[in-house]
């Protein structure tokens, strides 16, 4: 269990936010705070809205209505990239690796943000180019030896197994250095040591980084043990909110998981 | 036996970044860059330059630029002929305006009229992605050669409405126009070429190469480490166009000393296409293999009776040239889809470990 949150200072805000493709109402006023340096959970069974939000909160939907405050940045819409240059990271649920690349060319260009040089530069490949190439590459193998992916380094991500793909891509996340970082099923089709070895590493870059995180997770047990606090959304609409505890006895989240009877 | 990293050992990130980390394949790469400098033009004959060297460079730097686009940002293009046209026209007419300017100098210059158009063209693959985006490319080629052949400003309003190359001399040599000879041209095009090669690889392993691989591979997960997509894609249609332009230029300047719009029809565009598949997308030795297979097998089969004293007729020969040629594109694309690259990448592998493989 991680240490009681200190810090609570909001991070992020989620305020009424309403989207909805046609028809279809994927997200109804969803309200949340997210706390510094927190864990936080989004569950919720198949189909309830947990990617959505994601997909909201990192600029790839623009939800009808509601907004997003980030950093006390207001905003309606932005651009993945925007959000990228304010410090949201994301992974995949499936696999979102360049394939033809390399394990350290994958993580390099999760560095591309911090790097500033200019083409002449690059042609060259000298001066500030190649030293700004040295800099980030430094922090790229503190990355690899932090997720103990030394030995795949030059190795095209294709050719990886699964697990270790989705290692590669919290790596390329870190390389951001961002302050939230979210996490869309991380562990999912993992072997049981596979998931404890992800659950290691989130909780250290929680605790070493300081990186508020934001955990969709199917796994109830892996979700416990590591959130300090998380939301529950069922059909689009937040059911519960609260710490693992009040989660667990909470009858809404046990009707949504388990069904319930109906009267008609 | 020979070609072994073993006990090569890198200590520094500077050192392990380098352009070929492997000590063989440096000292290969200057051997043969040294070979082509001193030795060829000594010892060839100029046959071997006008006909083979010199076509077989100026396809390679146009296949460069189309792989840095196609293999690298994986935005397909059928317009290489078209910006090639461009580099050779702006040449033209800089040469026209300043008589006096080194015209090394003004063929590097024409690539960036190149690149700006490359770049106007380019506009249209942030919202069209693959054959849509070729397509749309098509109108680069169909827009310049119909320029190029009805507005007489571009080959200065002359009656044969070809553009043909003046004198031109660097250090009082002549290296373009009737008068230079082989050697001259043949060294113009090699330097310029291995420089921008050269400038090509540095490109691609820094960080906008990467920003291309990455848009190429998954673009939202691109967009999202921050990668903006028309920007990287600009980039990428403006640089390839500068090689193509340059390479046009080239084309003109050095191989065939004059010119009308009709060398750089649709037919070029797909034969550096071709080129640049057969080598092998994203790969920069893959353009020198893709040229090196287009330019030589055609000659290779046409002389292949004479030397084996078949007797055969020229017809004939051509017609065999086009089956020949067409059964091993198609072969090649089921056998090896990435190209003579990914051959010569697998040689290596087991050349490091040949022969105890164990």
């Amino acid at each position: 269990m991680p240490a009681q949150n200190n810090y609570p200072e909001i991070i992020l805000s989620v305020d009424q936010i309403n989207l909805s493709f046609g028809g279809v109402k994927a997200l109804e006023d969803i309200n949340f705070d997210i706390r510094k340096k927190e864990i936080f959970a989004i569950i919720g069974p198949n189909g309830a809205g947990k990617t959505s939000m994601l997909n909201v909160i990192n600029g790839f939907y623009h939800p009808q209505h509601g907004e997003i405050r980030f950093k006390g940045l207001h905003r309606k819409q932005m651009r993945p990239h925007e959000a990228a240059v304010q410090g949201i990271a994301r992974t995949f649920q499936n696999v979102a690796l360049f394939k033809g690349m390399t394990t350290l060319n994958n993580i390099m260009s999760g560095r591309n943000l911090k790097m500033k040089s200019n083409i002449f530069w690059q042609a060259l490949y000298y001066g500030p180019a190649r030293k700004e190439e040295m800099e980030n590459r430094e922090v790229v193998e503190y990355i690899i030896d932090f997720l103990e992916i030394q030995s795949i380094r030059r190795t095209p991500v294709g050719k990886l197994p699964y697990g270790l793909q989705k290692r590669v891509e919290l790596g390329r996340a870190l390389a951001m250095e961002p302050d939230l970082l979210l996490l869309d099923e991380p562990m999912a089709g993992m072997n049981i040591e596979e998931k404890q070895d992800m659950c290691r590493f989130i909780l250290d870059i929680n605790e070493q980084f300081g990186t508020t995180i934001v955990l969709i997770e199917h796994d109830m047990s892996v979700v416990m043990d590591l959130s300090e606090r998380m939301i529950v959304l069922d059909y689009g609409r937040k059911i519960a909110e609260g710490n693992p505890d009040e989660i667990r006895s909470n009858q809404k989240v046990i009707d949504a998981y388990l069904g319930v009877a109906h009267s008609n | 036996m020979f070609y072994r990293e073993a006990g090569q050992f890198k200590t520094t990130y500077i050192a392990d970044q380098e352009l070929f980390p492997v000590k063989q394949d440096r000292w290969g790469l200057l051997i043969i860059i040294g070979f082509s400098f001193v030795v060829i033009p000594v010892v060839a004959n100029d046959y071997w330059l006008q006909a083979i060297l010199i076509p077989f460079l100026i396809f390679s730097l146009a296949a460069l630029g189309l792989n840095l686009l196609t293999g690298y940002a994986g935005q397909l293009s059928l317009g290489t002929g078209g910006f090639m046209a461009v580099g050779a026209y702006s040449c033209y007419k800089l040469i026209t305006i300043f008589p006096n300017t080194n015209v090394i100098v003004l063929i590097l210059l024409s690539g960036f009229v190149a690149a700006g158009f490359g770049l106007i063209f380019g506009i249209p693959s942030l919202r069209i992605k693959g054959f849509y985006l070729a397509v749309a490319t098509l109108a680069a080629q169909f827009f310049f050669e119909w320029l190029f052949a009805r507005v007489g400003w571009f080959y200065n309003y002359n009656d044969s409405g070809a553009i043909e190359v003046p004198v031109r001399k660097v250090f009082d040599i002549a290296v373009t126009g009737p008068i230079a000879t082989t050697e001259a041209r043949y060294i113009v095009v090699l330097s310029i070429v291995t420089t921008l090669a050269l400038i090509a690889t540095n490109i691609v392993r820094g960080r906008i190469g990467r920003a291309w691989m990455a848009i190429r591979d998954m673009d939202i997960a691109a967009e999202l480490i921050g990668i903006r997509p028309l920007y990287t894609k600009l980039i990428a249609f403006g640089i390839s166009s500068y090689y193509a332009g340059v390479a046009g230029a080239l084309y003109v300047f050095t191989y065939l000393g004059a010119a009308e719009v009709e060398v750089f029809d649709i037919n070029i565009s797909f034969e550096i296409l071709f080129m640049v598949i057969i080598g092998g997308l994203g790969s920069i030795s893959g353009a020198f293999f893709g040229s090196a297979f287009i330019v030589l097998i055609p000659i290779l089969i046409t002389n292949l009776p004479l030397i084996l004293g078949i007797p055969i007729n020229a017809a004939t020969v051509e017609h065999f040239n086009f089956m020949i040629v067409g059964a091993l594109i198609v072969l090649f694309l089921i056998f090896e889809p990435h190209g003579l690259a990914k051959i010569w990448s697998i040689m290596r592998e087991k050349l490091r470990v040949w022969p105890f493989p164990y």
